[in-house]
């Protein structure tokens, strides 16, 4: 435990009343802020005061607060998420902040997901990606046993790592293309690697690949920007092998 | 009123072969026709859209969150329970069965039981065919881990993330229905009145929580998947957004309320560490594998872990229940440290807090061993606490977790509304008084894909497609009323924001209804929380207006339907004059300090017919029948 000295913080916060309409950075002070609260807990606190003056509260998207559902999503001092390894807003604690900071928070940024209001942007842009191939084709019933396809462990291993995105979309909103190159390729590179998804490989590369450009996100120049974002690790591994799926399927 | 689960009879064995026979269904060419609204996106929810969209139905699916992968089901740690006995250890259906009807301390419905432990193994076919990265051994095999409540090991997982690769499975599958045409989805979409047209449910009034707009949706059916109401506690392992409305809301409509005092404090949580903190976060109990809990023999030890002798150690579940150890069920574990604290030998802030410890089996595994098993875990426990768990014991406290209350359902997972199912933690059907570890993914599963899709047909073909037109009364009515609520919410302007009067309810229930109760303290709640619920009606403040996002507004709604279901969480309770799983009421106990339960008066589900708010609920009783396993004391010594 971190000892319980309380600190006080200067916030700038992007508010912003939807997509349509401008929006600018509000300046807030956040007091007695305790180092083992989270970083939306101290959001919470600052909301509260604003409800209680008869303002606005800040509007952010949040749900299990345990970092695995993806829902926040706040560029924090230019970096989404805040910059910590694998960690996401939700997850990000004030210990990790001194007295008298200044902190910026953002939405993501990024053409392909329109802002709502304030901190919270559409993302479903990611849905239709997936939508458009991201599983494989079987039916509820009538599949085989579990222990009929064996998978070695480095495989199921690879598969997992992949596997692993949270969907929260920070590796778009650190792409200065705007790009879910990372997203798209954690998902095409576990089914790809995996015996089940391997029979419609080279569609579902083409489809997703294709889903990028239709949803308006940028291409992939390697920045890698991403892969430094992502709170949970995603390698860019991926997508080079999402790279060498989709030149498999243009010479199918 | 006697109520009747309508269960089908004969050898258990062949009750669902036998009852799927029995049902009708409805030919392909004509599943179009229907429409079926399904509202929640977790593994109930998402399963069921998913396969009712693949078998051909006109599927409306509705979730809260931003995307259908965003249900709270994501945040299951641990792994799903199947009798696949690939270890060879000893299972079977008939002991996934046992195990789950004696872990539930006798308060579940055999039949639904079965019906559950025999469609497990095909649930783990199913996620394997869609890609779920479960664990395998180097040769490729799908690999166990054990669980609480069982000597076997069935427990199947994906690291600490199972429910997360489990929901993006359903999430996969409703994703291609939906590219398909036969699903559409509404994010960002909250339930907030069930339509019933004639006795039967026939849509939902909804809020688009981004333009405001409050609009009905009408079907020929509708699936309620939203999940368990412990959030009614403030603090909780559940996301911020889950509530009770859903469910409540249906209550109001007629729907009978099962046993909500059944609710499950999970022993390994992270403990509270203030007055600001916002939720609590669950360490999964697959923990329990290889970590011991303990606490200092000595009451008021403040020396470190570390600093602790063995002899000085009280390694209390190894010693209390030596066959089962650490992995005695969750009620009975968070019964045990719950002991410990309040004879002063807690450790930690308070004094509220035991140890897991993890030396032990990091001397006999490694410490690689144990990164590999549970490194998410450990990266968690070190972000929230700032404590390294490889160094130190992990210091735990119990937590409301899970609400084995829920709608009242029979067989088929129909209400008592005709046309309203009602699925996985929502309903109240196979865990008894006590859930185990595992059995809650299990459950979601295998409602959405393997229950819902047959019942659901049994119903629809008595039914004409699209009999209910949207100028019927009833809907405009039910719209009418929804917006009246949220005129009046808005129009309070009073002094306490509703967080505040959430804390407030949250404070009154932990410390009267939560792990020990008693007919005084519920008595007690239920003075507080009507009095609590009339000042958050004169004194809530919600700012801004309907027509927008408002996050306010959607929490108010949320708390107001807490306000209310609360008292009949405590009417249960109060009722309820046993101790059995994790309703503990503190007169009935064994010498010993375990439940103690009453089967003679007690053993049937409760369940509660709305009367009007602060009025008396009308209770219902389903008597339980147990033929195939016999009624006993629970032990686990």
């Amino acid at each position: 435990m971190s000892d319980h000295k309380t600190m006080n913080l200067i916030l700038h916060v992007w508010r912003q009343n939807g997509q349509n309409v401008p929006g600018k950075l509000e300046t807030y002070e956040a007091k007695n802020v305790s180092p083992d609260q989270s970083f939306l807990e101290m959001l919470d606190e600052v909301n509260e005061d604003l409800i209680k003056a008869g303002k606005d509260p800040i509007a952010f998207d949040h749900d299990c607060r345990e970092g695995i559902c993806g829902m926040c999503s706040q560029v924090i001092n230019g970096v989404p998420h805040g910059g910590q390894e694998r960690t996401t807003v939700c997850q990000l604690h004030m210990r990790t902040f001194k007295d008298g900071d200044s902190i910026y928070i953002e939405p993501w940024r990024a053409m392909a997901f329109p802002l709502h209001k304030d901190l919270i942007v559409d993302r479903t842009a990611l849905d239709r990606i997936i939508q458009s191939g991201g599983y494989t084709s079987c039916h509820t019933g009538g599949v085989a046993d579990g222990n009929a396809l064996l998978i070695p462990k480095d495989v199921a291993d690879y598969a997992m790592d992949a596997a692993e995105c949270i969907g929260c979309g920070a590796c778009v909103a650190a792409c200065p293309n705007g790009s879910a190159m990372l997203f798209t390729s954690a998902k095409v590179a576990q089914l790809a690697v995996l015996p089940q998804g391997k029979a419609e490989a080279a569609q579902r590369v083409c489809a997703m690949t294709e889903a990028l450009q239709e949803n308006g996100f940028g291409n992939c120049s390697n920045h890698y920007e991403c892969q430094a974002a992502c709170p949970k690790g995603i390698n860019v591994k991926f997508i080079a092998k999402l790279n060498r799926e989709y030149q498999k399927a243009l010479f199918k | 009123m006697i109520l009747d689960g309508k269960c089908p009879t004969g050898p258990i064995e062949k009750t669902w072969d036998k009852h799927r026979f029995d049902m009708k269904l409805v030919n392909p060419a004509n599943k179009r026709k229907y429409k079926i609204l399904v509202v929640g996106t977790g593994l109930a929810g998402g399963a069921a859209a998913a396969s009712l969209g693949e078998l051909g139905y006109n599927v409306e699916a509705f979730c809260y969150q931003d995307s259908a992968r965003r249900a709270h089901s994501i945040a299951a740690q641990g792994g799903i329970n199947a009798a696949k006995n690939y270890p060879n250890d000893g299972d079977s259906i008939y002991r996934l069965f046992y195990d789950t009807i004696k872990g539930g301390d006798f308060r579940a419905r055999e039949a639904d039981v079965w019906r559950l432990a025999q469609v497990s193994n095909n649930i783990i076919d199913q996620c394997v065919a869609q890609g779920v990265p479960f664990a395998r051994d180097y040769a490729g095999y799908l690999d166990n881990r054990s669980f609480g409540g069982a000597q076997v090991s069935r427990t199947f997982y994906a690291r600490g993330q199972t429910g997360q690769q489990l929901l993006l499975g359903a999430y996969s599958a409703i994703s291609r229905q939906i590219k398909a045409g036969s699903v559409k989805l509404f994010p960002r979409t909250e339930m907030l009145d069930l339509i019933v047209v004639d006795g039967e449910a026939k849509g939902i009034t909804v809020r688009d929580l981004i333009t405001g707009e409050i609009r009905c949706h009408v079907g020929d059916a509708v699936v309620l998947c939203t999940g368990g109401y412990v959030n009614v506690f403030y603090l909780s392992t559940n996301a911020m957004g889950c509530s009770v409305t859903a469910t409540w809301r249906a209550h109001r409509k007629g729907a009978f309320f099962a046993n909500p005092c059944y609710t499950q404090i999970h022993p390994t949580c992270i403990p509270q560490h203030g007055e600001h903190q916002s939720k609590l976060t669950l360490m999964s109990e697959s923990l329990r594998n290889d970590g011991r809990c303990w606490a200092p023999k000595k009451a008021g030890d403040n020396r470190p872990a570390n600093q602790i002798p063995e002899e000085e150690r009280d390694y209390y579940l190894e010693r209390k229940y030596p066959s089962f150890g650490n992995l005695a069920p969750r009620d009975i574990a968070s019964r045990a440290a719950k002991e410990q604290c309040d004879d002063g030998r807690g450790v930690g802030p308070g004094g509220r807090g035991v140890y897991l410890d993890f030396a032990a089996s990091i001397k006999r595994l490694g410490e690689s061993t144990i990164r590999e098993r549970y490194g998410n875990l450990f990266e968690m426990y070190e972000k929230i606490t700032d404590e390294n768990a490889y160094k130190q014991p992990m210091r735990i406290y119990p937590a409301p977790h899970y609400s084995m209350g829920g709608l009242w359902v029979d067989y088929n997972c129909e209400s008592n509304v005709p046309g309203l199912f009602v699925l996985g933690e929502a309903n109240f059907s196979v865990h008894g008084a006590n859930r185990l570890g595992a059995s809650a993914l299990m459950q979601g599963l295998a409602d959405g894909y393997f229950v819902i899709p047959y019942t659901i047909a049994n119903y629809l073909a008595k039914t004409t497609p699209g009999k209910v037109k949207a100028d019927n009364p009833e809907i405009k009515k039910s719209k009418e009323t929804v917006e009246a609520e949220m005129k009046k919410l808005l129009s309070i302007n009073g002094k306490r924001t509703v967080s505040d009067f959430h804390r407030s309810l949250g404070k009154i229930m932990w410390e009267n209804v939560g792990m020990a109760r008693s007919e005084q303290s519920c008595k007690e709640a239920l003075k507080e929380i009507p009095a609590l619920r009339e000042e958050f009606w004169k004194n809530v403040k919600v700012s801004g207006s309907g027509a927008e996002l408002n996050q306010q507004l959607e929490n108010a709604w949320r708390v107001a339907d807490f306000l209310e279901f609360a008292e009949l969480l405590t009417r249960d309770a109060l009722h309820r004059n046993e101790s059995c799983g994790g309703h503990f009421r503190v007169e009935h106990q064994m010498p010993d300090g375990e439940a103690k339960r009453d089967d003679e008066n007690y053993c049937y589900a409760a369940a509660w017919e709305f009367k009007g708010v602060g009025s008396e609920p009308e209770l219902h009783k389903e008597p339980l029948k147990f033929e195939n396993v016999h009624l006993a004391v629970r032990s686990y010594k």
